[in-house]
């Protein structure tokens, strides 16, 4: 039995609504148990508006749930998670910082003296292979470049849980390959808690240790957990061709396609929130 | 465009005009030349006049007079539109309340204000100075106002995410994102602080070009007022293109 501190992330009967200009609520996620281990790489799938950023943005301390907690590594929640990094769906870099000021402004903040905090910057720099790139403004690079950007201004600060919403999502399917093993290599160095959203099943299956399903929304729900035990090091343009690979992906397309079925009829027939 | 080409033909303009002028000035062609120079002088003398004025060197004094109030009106319209527009933006109340006086002030003639101002602040540079703050404060203002309200949520969140706390985010974020608007805006605000100050002078002042102008027109000296116009025209386009190197700079971010 696991004790409580195993669980890096902990959501317990979490709902969240917004409120509508009309004044109506919309009900986004159902109650939600998830919890997310200590040095597990947690993936979440689902169609598009089920709430997936929803969620990752409660398990950040953004969102504040309608109902239950959020727990960080058996404390509950109450502002914005210092545990963690997030890497966003949208374009967050600071458009008036240098790359590298963008990087090394989350050591800075922290007290770290500018010149370490710059030398880190460029070695991170380096690490996601832009280290001829310092200088330029976020403008200047690629969308493939500013991802990677953005790894390595929310991993130079070394968070214990990492947060991350289709971060390869406006990227070619080349790119994501290479985004997908530079992630795996820096993951695989100290292994840190990983949330990483994504619609693509394959990207999902050749990256994380588990899959998550959710449905389509409103008052989206859970309706899959599914474990990969593919062995690491992984590979992730070769893995694809794994028979194994092949095998789970028909699993889960298979419980996802009949749930995503049964789930909309479900929301289909039943009245507006 | 080939850079050397649009120069030419810029120039090209400015010498056709100066042709035809002096045609219609000093020829038959497009009546009687006399009533013209009358009305609209002759460019020669408006050259030679210009001419007299810089190798005299009596032009430098008005041109610093109208450059010292425009440089004042513009950094204290700026700095007080900067803290105001950020105060008014982080406090959505005190923005609600004001806002019907904000923009009934805004709306207000600038020319009405001038009197006010002489009788206030005496006919040296000061006055000439508030006239061109009322311009400058509410671009600044309104600018900054907008900057800080439509900082993107993602990078906000973002900000937030890697740690930082309300003043960090005033000095990273806030600030940044107002400023990129005010600088954006520098070319009007930069333009209408230069109005101030020659609007104030010619509503009465002993110096500047606006004074001079007022000076020429008073004594039905057209070749003066002509003089007087284009040495104004010919100071803006240098301060405009001084603001254009400052932003480029500022700018840099802004890649096209
Ligand atoms: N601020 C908001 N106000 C009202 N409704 C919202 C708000 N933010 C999100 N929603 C709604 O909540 C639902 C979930 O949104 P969310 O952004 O989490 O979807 P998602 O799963 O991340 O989708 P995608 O894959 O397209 O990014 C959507 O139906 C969306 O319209
Ligand atoms: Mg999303």
């Amino acid at each position: 039995m696991p004790n409580e501190n195993s669980h890096a992330v902990r959501l317990h009967g979490v709902s969240i609504d917004f409120a509508l200009a009309n004044g109506k609520r919309f009900e986004a996620v159902a109650p939600v148990d998830l919890s997310v281990g200590d040095h597990e790489f947690v993936a979440i799938v689902g169609p598009t508006g089920c709430g997936k950023s929803t969620l990752l943005n409660a398990a950040a301390g953004l969102l504040k749930p309608a109902s239950g907690s959020v727990e960080i590594f058996g404390e509950r929640l109450s502002d914005i998670n210092r545990k963690a990094g997030y890497l966003f769906q949208q374009d967050a870099l600071m458009p008036w910082k240098t790359v590298s000021d963008n990087v090394a402004i989350g050591l800075e903040i922290a007290g770290t003296p500018t010149r370490v905090a710059r030398e880190k910057a460029q070695e991170w720099l380096v690490r996601v292979g832009l280290g001829a790139f310092g200088d330029r403004f976020p403008q200047m690079l690629s969308g493939g470049q500013r991802k990677r950007v953005g790894l390595a201004q929310v991993l130079i600060r070394d968070p214990k849980i990492l947060l991350m919403d289709e971060p390869f999502g406006p990227l070619d399917a080349q790119t994501r390959l290479i985004m997908g093993d530079l992630l795996l290599k820096l993951w695989s160095e100290d292994r840190k808690a990983v949330m990483f959203v994504t619609h693509d099943l394959d990207e999902a299956i050749a990256l994380a240790d588990r899959i998550i399903i959710m449905s389509a929304g409103p008052r989206s729900r859970i309706i899959g957990d599914f474990p990969v035990t593919l062995e690491r090091p992984r590979d992730v343009g070769e893995i694809r061709h794994d028979p194994r690979f092949n095998a789970l992906h028909r699993e889960i397309w298979d419980a996802l396609r009949d749930q995503v079925m049964a789930a909309y009829q479900n929301t289909a027939g039943a009245p507006a929130a | 465009m080939n850079r050397g080409l649009l120069i030419s033909l810029q120039i090209l303009v400015a010498v056709v005009t100066l042709v035809l002028w002096h045609i219609a000035s000093s020829t038959t062609l497009f009546g009687d030349p006399k009533t013209i120079s009358f009305f609209f002088a002759d460019p020669i003398s408006v050259i030679k006049r210009i001419w007299t004025w810089f190798s005299s060197g009596t032009i430098w004094y008005h041109l610093g007079i109208t450059l010292t109030e425009a440089v004042l009106a513009f950094l204290i319209g700026a700095i007080g539109g900067v803290v105001f527009g950020f105060w008014f933006a982080r406090k959505p109340l005190l923005a609600a309340v004001f806002d019907p006086y904000v923009k009934a002030a805004n709306a207000l003639p600038r020319v009405v204000l001038a009197p006010i101002f002489a009788l206030w602040f005496g006919l040296g540079i000061w006055s000439k100075v508030a006239l061109g703050v009322t311009l400058v404060f509410f671009i600044v203002f309104f600018n900054v106002y907008q900057g800080v309200k439509e900082v993107s949520q993602p990078v906000l969140n973002n900000a937030r995410m890697l740690g930082m706390n309300e003043r960090q985010l005033l000095r990273h974020i806030y600030l940044p994102s107002a400023l990129s608007w005010v600088f954006s805006s520098l070319h009007t605000s930069v333009g209408f602080a230069v109005v101030g100050a020659v609007v104030g002078e010619y509503l009465g002042s002993a110096a500047g070009l606006g004074y001079l102008i007022h000076q020429a027109e008073g004594v039905f000296d057209v070749v003066g007022v002509f003089a007087g116009m284009f040495v104004l025209m010919a100071f803006v386009l240098v301060v405009d293109g001084l603001v254009s190197l400052v932003e480029k700079r500022l700018l840099a971010w802004r890649a096209s």
